[in-house]
């Protein structure tokens, strides 16, 4: 490595550190004490799990900061563009590293910082967060993880999601489903096959693309029987 | 030449395996269908019946003594308990006649344990009364527990005596109700609250030109009146239609209720004359739906190409496939008024199947777009036998062999190749409701009937049948 590119990378490496420290310590003072326009829809976290609502609905989320991804329209969402997009590692560790509130991953060119919020409705309003937190609200990937602390196992449940517009979903790093197309956010609008959430910890990951227009998700467990699961609690740590 | 008219021969036999009762189910006044043991019984005028190990495929073999006329079964704790006539009634002639009833452990006549008890006589007619003791009917009914039988023909009265469900004998001191007039081959059934008579009308026993068919009326009390439709009472000639004729199967008769439970019931009759079948009386089964209170046979099922929609939101069943857009050469903006209209190419087949991946497809639920992808053929399986009233069926994407199957985590999938084998065959009963209940033959590995549902509006999946959820219920549009 010649000396000029290393100081350009050992600045870089600085630059980013100050960042994730000065982001961590703005999210430790909350996120929406910061960005007061998110207040209609997010809170800062209070306690250290939170359950799911009384209909199922998952609340407790880290939001990674959009990812810039133009596209004029959301028709181009097929499965194999889907797939192809979150077929590659979009930052490093994407699906295997639990990510800390506040701390910065590198995506392309762009620094982005996860944020811990807690949504005040069944549905995350993502392009309300984007908006709140003055980012680019169109042409994006959203990135949001929660962890699952199940006190006992659970048999043949299945993760039931709506997005808009398409998303993909991963628990423990595995696809569990797949919402593509122009999607509209419909409670319950695709479920995958039948889980096993074993007694312990879980990570769910899910990225949502949006071209123009609203986006949003929401997402719970159910039973075989379609009755939503609440006995397990989420928390971002 | 030759191979043209095997293919013609060939395509017949199909067509009759899909609308009609397959095997020898050559009978006049089939009673209600029994089940028993695994196997299924009807019996029908003259003595003897039928039986069918899967209630598609029928064969002569079922036995009944007494000869007679027009039968009815019925299953009481367990035993059967069958009415029928010693005589022929009289088209022509007299009217005497004779009930009787009889019961048996088994309906098998292989085993030990057929044995018919010596018959009871129940009911009678003189040579010239207003009534034909023939014809018999039987109902339990469901909410007082108590055993009623109807009887008679178009010559007199319909008339209605309670029997003892225990002994099958006639209620000391028991006398007839008349209910109704000019029809024959009665049967009372109950439904949500009200009592139903159903009776056949028109002209029996003409072959082709046979103009019988099944009306009926109903009444809150088991004994009448029933009324019909219009409020004209049955014992005045009143009736509303049930089952006519159809297009090939003239002369329906004598209705006879398969309740299988959870919103599936079925009609047994005959047609008098199927005429791709020589002519000859046929047993028939139809699904049995239930339109604004009002019992109405259901159509056969059709064998084509369908859009397969769930009843969840309405969303149809289709391959996960990437959406191919059509040429955007649609649209409003800006257009030329005066620009000449064209039609625009539905997209085909060809269009699209390049970019579909090999080996197994998922399936999921979509928006219907008339795509190629959201087009099923349903035919039925070649030799693959059947269940009561009807054949099992393979389900393809149109065009191509691509079926829908079950597979053993108790999803779905799609697979290149339709090889026959009970993962990719499919029941298809029609509800009450005219939707529609589909299930496959058999899961990998898994013993539970479930049928196909819409576990998400997007996502269909294989689980217990829910008579009172839409996630179980399907609509078939014929394209």
């Amino acid at each position: 490595m010649k000396r000029s590119l290393r100081y350009l990378f050992t600045a870089a490496l600085i630059a980013l550190i100050c960042l994730s420290a000065d982001a961590r310590k703005k999210n430790a003072q909350g996120v929406v004490a910061g960005h007061p326009a998110l207040a209609p829809y997010f809170s800062d976290p209070e306690g250290d799990s939170l359950a799911p609502d009384n209909q199922g609905f998952i609340r407790r989320w880290l939001l990674l900061e959009p990812i810039l991804k133009p596209n004029r329209t959301n028709t181009v969402f097929t499965d194999s563009y889907i797939r192809e997009t979150f077929g590659q590692e979009m930052f490093p560790g994407y699906l295997t590293v639990l990510p800390e509130n506040g701390k910065s991953v590198k995506v392309g060119d762009e620094t982005l910082t996860w944020h811990a919020l807690d949504s005040k409705l069944f549905n995350v309003k993502l392009y309300r967060y984007a908006t709140g937190m003055e980012k680019e609200r169109y042409g994006i990937i959203f990135w949001a993880v929660t962890v699952l602390d199940v006190p006992e196992t659970l048999e043949n449940v299945r993760l039931s999601a709506g997005s808009n517009s398409a998303s993909m979903w991963w628990l423990d790093g595995k696809e569990v489903l797949i919402l593509s197309g122009d999607r509209r956010m419909v409670m319950d609008d695709g479920a995958s096959s039948r889980l096993t959430l074993t007694k312990g910890r879980h990570i769910l990951r899910c990225a949502v693309i949006n071209g123009p227009g609203m986006s949003d998700f929401c997402v719970r467990f159910v039973d075989e029987s379609g009755k939503p699961v609440t006995s397990f609690k989420t928390l971002n740590k | 030449m030759r191979k043209s008219i095997f293919t013609a021969v060939s395509l017949l036999l199909v067509s009759i395996g899909a609308y009609a009762q397959i095997g020898e189910p050559w009978i006049h006044d089939p009673s209600t269908i029994m089940e028993c043991d695994g196997k299924y019984y009807t019996f029908g005028t003259g003595g003897g019946g039928l039986i069918s190990e899967d209630g598609w495929v029928w064969h002569s073999g079922a036995v009944r003594p007494g000869g007679g006329a027009a039968p009815d079964a019925l299953k009481i704790g367990d035993r059967y308990l069958i009415a029928y006539s010693s005589t022929g009634g009289g088209l022509g002639g007299g009217h005497a006649g004779t009930v009787l009833t009889m019961w048996n452990k088994t309906l098998d006549p292989e085993s030990p344990d057929f044995k018919f008890t010596d018959p009871i006589e129940v009911a009678r007619s003189e040579f010239d009364e207003d009534c034909d003791a023939i014809d018999a009917g039987l109902l339990l009914d469901p909410t007082t527990g108590r055993l009623w039988l109807t009887y008679g023909t178009y010559f007199g009265f319909i008339r209605m005596v309670e029997l003892d469900p225990e002994t099958g004998a006639r209620v000391e001191g028991n006398e007839p109700v008349n209910v109704a007039i000019d029809c024959e081959a009665t049967d009372l059934i109950y439904h949500d609250g009200w009592y139903y008579l159903l009776g056949t009308h028109g002209t029996c026993c003409d072959g082709t030109n046979s103009t019988y068919n099944i009306v009926c009326g109903r009444s809150r009390n088991v004994t009448g009146p029933f009324l019909d439709n219009m409020g004209r009472d049955m014992i005045a000639g009143g009736g509303k239609m049930v089952l006519a004729a159809e297009e090939r199967m003239m002369g329906a008769g004598h209705f006879g209720l398969i309740d299988l439970g959870e919103g599936v019931q079925k009609m047994s009759c005959h047609f008098e004359a199927d005429l791709d079948r020589s002519g000859r009386s046929v047993l028939a089964i139809r699904p049995l739906l239930w339109k604004n209170g009002w019992p109405v046979a259901g159509e056969p099922f059709k064998e084509g190409t369908y859009e397969i929609i769930s009843e969840r939101r309405g969303y149809a069943l289709e391959l996960a496939v990437d959406f191919i857009r059509m040429p955007m050469t649609g649209g409003w903006f800006r257009r030329d008024a005066n620009e000449p209209v064209a039609p625009i190419a539905s997209q085909t087949l060809e269009d699209v199947i390049g970019t579909w991946p090999d080996g197994d497809i998922p399936i999921r639920i979509g928006d219907y777009m008339a795509r190629p992808h959201q087009k099923w053929t349903i035919t039925a399986a070649p030799n693959a036998g059947g269940y009561l009233g009807g054949p099992y069926y393979k389900i393809t994407i149109a065009g191509t062999d691509r079926a829908l199957a079950a597979t053993e985590e108790c999803e779905l999938t799609s697979v290149e190749k339709f090889t026959g084998e009970d993962n990719q065959l499919w029941r298809i009963d029609q509800l009450v409701d005219g939707t529609f209940r589909i299930m496959p033959k058999a899961i990998p590995g898994h013993d539970e009937p479930f049928v196909l549902v819409s576990i998400a509006d997007s996502t269909p999946s294989l689980a217990k049948f829910d008579p009172d959820s839409d996630n179980s219920k399907w609509s078939l549009k014929l394209k």
